[in-house]
């Protein structure tokens, strides 16, 4: 019972990181840029397949990653600049609409390129092995990624909190006019930060592919509880999308461990409840 | 100028919505005649799902066009009176009297918690939230097993009257479902035309101004979430026996999405808008389904096209088109 | 005599940092009273727990006597409180005629109430032409001017019949011009309506109020007639230089 238990709980928290990852980008594009990014789960799954091929070229995971996170960065910022920067004017209905319409087609378009089967890419032979801790074997790559996401994080925090690039996200978060007054160049700016935003979800795409898989249709399933994960977080907020991918990822996996017809049902129910918690008693002016 | 000047000037401007409706009434009345005249059956069956997709755009456009309500769990209550129906076809009565209105009722009765919850949110966090309640009836309709079949989804026993079976016949079930959305378009343009639809449009276009005139917005809401419920209760419950079928799939988020699309490219807000956008998807998808497996991708294109360039739908752009003939023209 | 409006130890504060501190308010009926001070005085803060838009963090708000402490505009509607707004809150895709409708309408609800067409109208025209936009009565309001939007601003605040009428910067934004057509519009509104307003225009604040309370950081510095604030040294101090 403990054995299953903690392994659940690695696994949980390996899903965590993941969900992290991808929040990270989402909540940050939000925060900043006011667009709600349904394209992001594409980005995931790019970064997964971009990582595939590499793969498949190089038989180095390194190579993958590069290649991952390089390449969703750069279709990030192309699709900023090309369309969604016209967008930020725009009511957030809208926003959803074209970013939904550029999931779909972003979709389809890797279907095209990958076909429909179900791929991996393998654990790198450095990592494959079992790390021995306190009698129980844990995978060391998933300790690893356990590593990567609380390092991430870490180094997220500490950059948009202590760093005059991070100073100037977090003002322009607060107020975008004061920013843009004050001569940044702040159009730059938020490529940049869409761009790192799309490089973290394709950096999680090629991460979580040993695990999760590569295939059609994982991008919305990923995108659905990233989501989720925001929200409960709170749109726009770096340390509570990191609980929240914590909560999420740990009630998710001990759910469908324990309980598995109810363990979707949870996690919506928990959505619902927390944004209702949010709201109730407040005015709905108040409350955007 | 008085004000005897300009309420007589009001009175006299033609009555625009009459030719709209002229329109509409030869369309049905084509409709009506049509197997007369030999429509086939494969025919039948595509207008019996368009108009019974236009009925649940509708239904929707009621929150999202009219008061700007962006729902994303629409097919929630499609989806929970499809399965009403049959449920209660199987354990209490296959009478058409009783299921039809009792499994519509059932729609309208979970949308008043459902409703009442989800209207404190606005924006996107009302999106989230009826996003959240749909994908739990989803699971619910998934997981539940002895009772909804769960992924197998369930048979639904036809419909009778009286004890003798109706609708068996494709004609028959043609003619019910034209006559079903006739009468529900018509009260939904009557509820959209009334005071209650106009103080509607006002929450969409200010809600803190119509707060501040003393309207009770939050009432205001929740019974337009009600009404979209019933009417995509309707639709659901034509769904179900027309189909004889029914599946989770009902209730999925992509169901919903499915339903907002329609509704968007056809023209949020304009009456007409959800039939020509129901009409012109349900037509695509069986025309480019059997061309090519990228439907997704054809959609994505005309979502990012739409929403560039003619953001009012479909209608927008023909009110548009004609809104500039008469200005150019004598 | 009751107060119109009062209110009493009203403090705001969101975190640490305090908006309103105990500010004590008092409008006899039929009075226009003006609330001024610098920016981030707190003048938009107590308009808004006024209007009900926000609860204060503490304190009461009284409407005729009774304590309307945290009830919602539509409950303080319902007391007869009207108001503008400092950002035009109109109905951009409705026209001229229907935004003031559904203004109207607001007063003639209910099941078993109605209101016959004709008087219905009449009581539109009637409020169109005391903002003169009776000529505009067709136009869209996402097609009109600037300055004709602040006139039906006001005519919708106006449309409700109210007893205590609350303006929110009413000349915001607008021309010289502009701004002098509003004030006589202001001025020329019945005497029994209370008036309470929040103004930059100082011209526009000694020409309708009877009495002005001056506002900074949150707290009430001064609170009198036109003649005593025009002649009080700390205001002139807060305004540095700006002659009042």
């Amino acid at each position: 019972m403990l054995d299953f238990l903690i392994a659940q709980t690695l696994n949980g928290l390996v899903y965590s990181m993941l969900l992290f990852l991808l929040a990270l980008g989402l909540s940050l594009t939000f925060g900043m840029l006011r667009v709600i990014n349904l394209a992001h789960g594409a980005f995931y799954l790019m970064g997964a397949y971009f990582g595939l091929t590499a793969w498949n070229l190089t038989h180095s995971f390194w190579a993958a990653i590069i290649v991952a996170t390089v390449g969703a960065a750069i279709v990030g910022m192309l699709l900023e600049r090309s369309w969604l920067q016209r967008f930020y004017v725009r009511n957030e209905l809208d926003q959803v609409i074209l970013t939904f319409g550029f999931a779909l087609v972003f979709a389809d378009i890797m279907k095209m390129l990958w076909g429909k089967d179900i791929h991996s890419i393998p654990v790198p032979p450095l990592l494959s092995g079992a790390v021995h801790i306190a009698g129980t074997y844990f995978p060391a790559y998933r300790l690893i990624l356990v590593g990567v996401g609380v390092a991430l994080f870490v180094a997220t925090w500490l950059a948009i909190e202590r760093t005059r690039t991070g100073a100037l996200i977090r003002a322009s978060v607060a107020d975008r006019v004061m920013v843009s007054g004050l001569g940044f160049n702040i159009r730059l700016l938020f490529t940049y930060v869409f761009g790192f935003g799309t490089a973290i979800a394709g950096l999680a795409g090629v991460l979580g592919a040993p695990i999760t898989g590569i295939y059609p249709g994982l991008d919305f399933e990923v995108l659905i509880t990233t989501l989720i994960v925001v929200v409960v977080g709170g749109l726009g907020n770096i340390s509570g999308a990191f609980w929240a991918a914590l909560l999420i990822g740990l009630a998710e996996t001990y759910g469908k461990a324990l309980y598995p017809a109810a363990a979707s049902f949870i996690i919506f129910g928990l959505m619902a409840a927390v944004l209702l918690i949010r709201a109730w008693g407040r005015d709905e002016e108040d409350v955007e | 100028m008085t004000v005897a000047d300009v309420i007589v000037q009001r009175r006299s401007k033609p009555f625009v919505a009459l030719r709209l409706w002229s329109v509409l009434a030869l369309m049905i009345a084509a409709f009506a005649a049509a197997p007369f005249l030999g429509m086939p059956q494969f025919v039948q069956a595509l207008v019996i799902e368009i108009l019974v997709f236009s009925l649940l755009a509708l239904s929707l456009n009621v929150l999202l066009g009219y008061t700007g309500l962006v729902s994303f769990g629409h097919a929630a209550f499609f989806g929970i009176a499809g399965y009403a129906i049959g449920i209660i076809a199987i354990h209490i009565s296959t009478d058409i009297l009783v299921t039809f209105p009792l499994a519509v009722l059932v729609a309208a009765l979970c949308a008043v918690p459902i409703g009442w919850l989800s209207i404190r949110l606005s924006g996107f966090y009302f999106l989230m939230i009826t996003f959240a309640f749909a994908q739990m009836v989803f699971v619910a309709a998934f997981r539940w097993k002895p009772v909804t079949g769960g992924s197998d989804g369930m048979i639904v026993p036809g419909a009778t009257l009286f004890g003798a079976p109706i609708l068996g016949s494709r004609e028959s079930f043609y003619f019910f479902v034209l006559a079903v959305f006739t009468v529900c378009a018509a009260l939904l343009y009557a509820i959209v035309v009334s005071r209650f639809g106009r103080t509607l449009v006002g929450i969409r276009e200010s809600t803190p101004r119509m707060r501040a005139l003393g309207y009770n917005v939050r009432r205001y809401k929740l019974a337009a979430f009600v009404v979209g419920a019933t009417f995509g209760g309707v639709a659901g419950v034509l769904n179900s026996l027309f189909n004889l079928f029914i599946a989770p799939e009902s209730a999925h988020w992509t169901q919903s999405a499915l339903v907002l699309v329609m509704v968007l490219i056809g023209g949020a807000g304009y009456f007409v808008g959800p039939i020509i956008g129901a009409t012109i998807v349900l037509l695509l998808q069986h025309w480019l389904s059997s061309y090519t497996e990228y439907w997704g991708l054809v959609l994505g294109i005309l979502f990012i096209v739409l929403i560039t360039g003619a953001r009012e739908g479909i209608a927008g752009l023909v009110m548009q088109g004609w809104n500039h003939l008469r200005g150019k023209g004598p | 005599m009751t107060a119109a409006v009062r209110t009493s130890r009203v403090s705001k504060s969101y975190g640490a940092f305090v908006a309103l501190k105990d500010v004590d308010l008092s409008v006899e009926p039929g009075e226009r009273r003006a609330i001024i001070g610098p920016n981030g005085a707190g003048k938009s803060t107590l308009f808004s727990i006024i209007a009900g838009q926000k609860p204060p963090t503490s304190g009461s708000i009284f409407i005729d006597g009774a304590d309307m402490t945290g009830a919602r505009p539509d409950q303080l509607w319902a007391r007869g409180l009207s108001r503008t707004f400092q950002r035009n809150q109109l109905f951009q895709n409705l026209t001229v005629w229907e935004n003031v409708e559904l203004a109207c309408a607001a007063h003639h609800r209910g099941l078993f109430k109605s209101v016959s067409r004709d008087a219905l109208d009449d009581e539109i025209g009637g409020v169109l032409e005391r903002v003169n936009l009776l000529g505009s009565h067709d136009v869209r309001v996402a097609n009109m001017a600037y300055g004709e939007q602040r006139q039906l601003e006001l005519a919708l605040a106006l449309a409700g019949r109210p007893r205590i009428l609350l303006l929110d910067e009413p000349t915001a934004g607008m021309s010289p011009a502009e701004t002098q057509a509003m004030l006589r519009m202001m001025i020329a509104l019945p005497r029994e309506i209370t008036i309470l307003i929040v103004e930059h225009d100082m011209d526009v604040v000694f020409s309708l109020a009877d009495r002005v309370m001056v506002l900074n950081l949150g707290e009430v510095l001064a609170d009198g007639t036109v003649r005593e604030i025009q002649g009080n040294r700390n205001v002139s101090e807060v305004y540095m230089g700006k002659a009042l």
